[in-house]
């Protein structure tokens, strides 16, 4: 390495590093110091821990939409996690038309937040729209899946869970890493197939599901498009996630203030979960030679 | 015999899942062929009466602006991001893999860390700022943003390659009296070419998609992109035109399967190579 080197290489990140200091860390910073005030994008007001004691105390929307968001995310996180492994565990099991299952099970994730998905989900779940059209045929007469205040939630929960292929290809990745021998040793020694899977594969994959758990808990619960084409909100609020809430309050109501205390709420009980997830790892994540 | 008999149970299981899956889209792309009465009424996913009318009505678009604009619009926006984003993180890759400097580690870890921060924390300021440079309205914010290397994702992905590529090519290259920036664009380059159509595809296909981005920074009709557009044509007519909001979704999703489709396994290697190693 030469001398010039040492200053050459912040040259090369530069890109990333003004990026970072204009688009990211100043807004980051900024965002805190705006919820302590009152801003309509032209007016400011310093006035303390105003916003948040309203928020906590006085705005029955934001911890409404806050236990949905909540919920939602607690409910969705696991089922799609649990589904991404089921089927890169059969995908991982089989031989022929391989490929074809696995381009079907990855297309919906890359179609990502699509505005078409929405509206393939709602002519899907509309009440007269194709699954009660399917359901009827068999004479099953099917619910107002998305007019039904009790349900909404629950339907809306499938298209994370539709959307498993990210993690899906990562746990097959992982499949494909656990050590073939381990597996066939256990066996011969009369480990059961669920003894293997629950003593060798699970341990082995572990990292994943923990980067898994982490990236997709961070996606879900500030989850916006699906909630704001697909059910406005609605019915009576029973979808007006977290995020709905906080684009409204910011760039409808032009609350900037206000929202940039939500949106540190939200920020905060990210990052707790985040850092209680990185302290728990220690206990079940499997990180083999390496510790 | 018992073995034949969970092979099957398990191509039957896998069979049942892709179904359903799988056949929402294909119903949504047999739907745009038929005729708006039998959509909703007859369960076969072949079109009954062959009519392109969804496309017709859907090309032209209730909002007095032909769905073409909204496409172009949309190619004006993804095509700069995706080349800066793809230079952008060359030269970042290249920056952390191949140089030492002070405090390497520490921003190296603040940029893989950025990807945890949720969006939400910082869209707010960011939006004042693009107002404040006038830059609402335009793409500027994208390739601003791909320019500078705001999603780590793709940096990191290439920081993933650049370090398995051997080092003793770089110095054989500078023995034979390359510069930093010759080993970068005649040796590391070449060699990183499948990660680095990864990162054009992901770029591509995100920004295509992106709703919610062009939602905060672009209000007016005629600069709309795709996700914009189709988003106006639900609104519009909720009631009746399904072919034709159903076309217009098809041809929103075509340029993305098509891509899908045809560069899968660059799809796969960009996705598991930044999970594998973190």
């Amino acid at each position: 390495m030469h001398k010039k080197d040492k200053y050459l290489g912040y040259l090369y990140i530069a890109p990333w590093l003004i990026g970072f200091l204009v688009l990211t860390l100043y807004p980051f910073v900024v965002s805190l110091i705006y919820s302590f005030t009152e801003y309509d994008m032209f007016h400011i007001r310093f006035i303390g821990l105003q916003n948040y004691a309203d928020i906590f105390t006085k705005d029955k929307t934001a911890l409404d939409s806050l236990g949905k968001t909540l919920l939602y995310t607690a409910v969705s996180v696991p089922l799609k996690l649990l589904a991404a492994l089921l089927v890169a565990m059969m995908l991982h099991k089989i031989r022929r038309g391989r490929a074809l299952y696995y381009t079907v099970f990855y297309l919906p994730s890359i179609l990502g937040s699509s505005v078409a998905l929405a509206v393939l989900w709602k002519y899907v779940f509309k009440k007269d729209g194709l699954l009660n059209l399917l359901l009827g045929a068999i004479g099953i007469s099917g619910a107002n899946w998305l007019g039904d205040p009790k349900l909404v939630l629950y339907v809306m929960m499938l298209l994370p869970l539709w959307q498993m292929g990210a993690p899906m290809v990562l746990f097959l990745a992982a499949l494909k890493n656990v050590p073939g021998d381990l597996q066939e040793a256990a066996r011969i020694d009369g480990a059961r197939p669920f003894q293997v899977f629950r003593r060798i594969t699970l341990p082995m994959i572990s990292p994943i599901i923990f980067f898994n758990c982490i990236m997709q808990t961070i996606e879900i619960i500030q989850i916006f498009t699906p909630a704001y084409l697909i059910t406005k909100g609605g019915p009576v609020k029973q979808t007006y996630l977290y995020s709905l809430y906080l684009y409204d309050t910011a760039f409808r109501d032009m609350k900037i203030g206000y929202a940039s205390a939500l949106s540190w709420i939200l920020f905060v009980i990210i990052i707790s979960f985040t850092l209680a997830f990185f302290g728990l790892s220690g206990k079940w994540v499997f990180y083999g030679d390496e510790r | 015999m018992r073995r034949n008999l969970k092979k099957t149970g398990l191509y039957l299981m896998i069979t049942i899942t892709a179904v359903v899956v799988g056949y929402p889209l294909l119903w949504l792309f047999f739907a745009a062929f038929k005729e708006n009465a039998e959509i909703f009424t007859s369960v076969g996913l072949l079109p009954k009466h062959f009519t392109l009318d969804g496309f017709v009505n859907g090309w032209k678009s209730t909002a007095a602006v032909p769905f073409s604009v909204f496409l172009g619009n949309s190619c004006k926006m993804v095509a700069p991001t995706v080349l800066l984003t793809a230079a952008s993180s060359c030269l970042v890759a290249y920056g952390f893999s191949r140089f030492e400097f002070r405090g390497r580690k520490i921003l190296m870890t603040l940029m893989l860390s950025t990807m945890m921060l949720p969006n939400t924390v910082i869209m707010i300021p960011r939006y004042i700022l693009f107002n404040k440079f006038h830059w609402l309205n335009s793409y500027i914010p994208f390739y601003a943003m791909a320019a500078l290397a705001v999603n780590p994702f793709f940096a990191y992905l290439l920081i993933q390659f650049f370090r398995g590529i051997p080092r003793d090519l770089d110095e054989a290259a500078y023995i034979d009296g390359a510069g930093k920036w010759q080993i970068l664009a005649r040796v590391i380059l070449p060699l990183a070419k499948a990660p680095i159509v990864s990162v054009i595809l992901f770029q591509a296909v995100w920004t295509w998609n992106d709703f919610f981005n062009p939602l905060l920074y672009i209000d007016r009709v005629k600069q709309y992109p795709v996700s914009l557009g189709l988003r106006l044509a639900i609104d519009a007519d909720s009631v009746v035109n399904w072919n034709s909001i159903i076309a217009m979704s098809c041809v929103s999703l075509v340029p993305v399967v098509v891509l899908f489709l045809s560069l899968q396994k660059y799809f796969v290697q960009g996705i598991a190579t930044t999970g594998i190693k973190s």
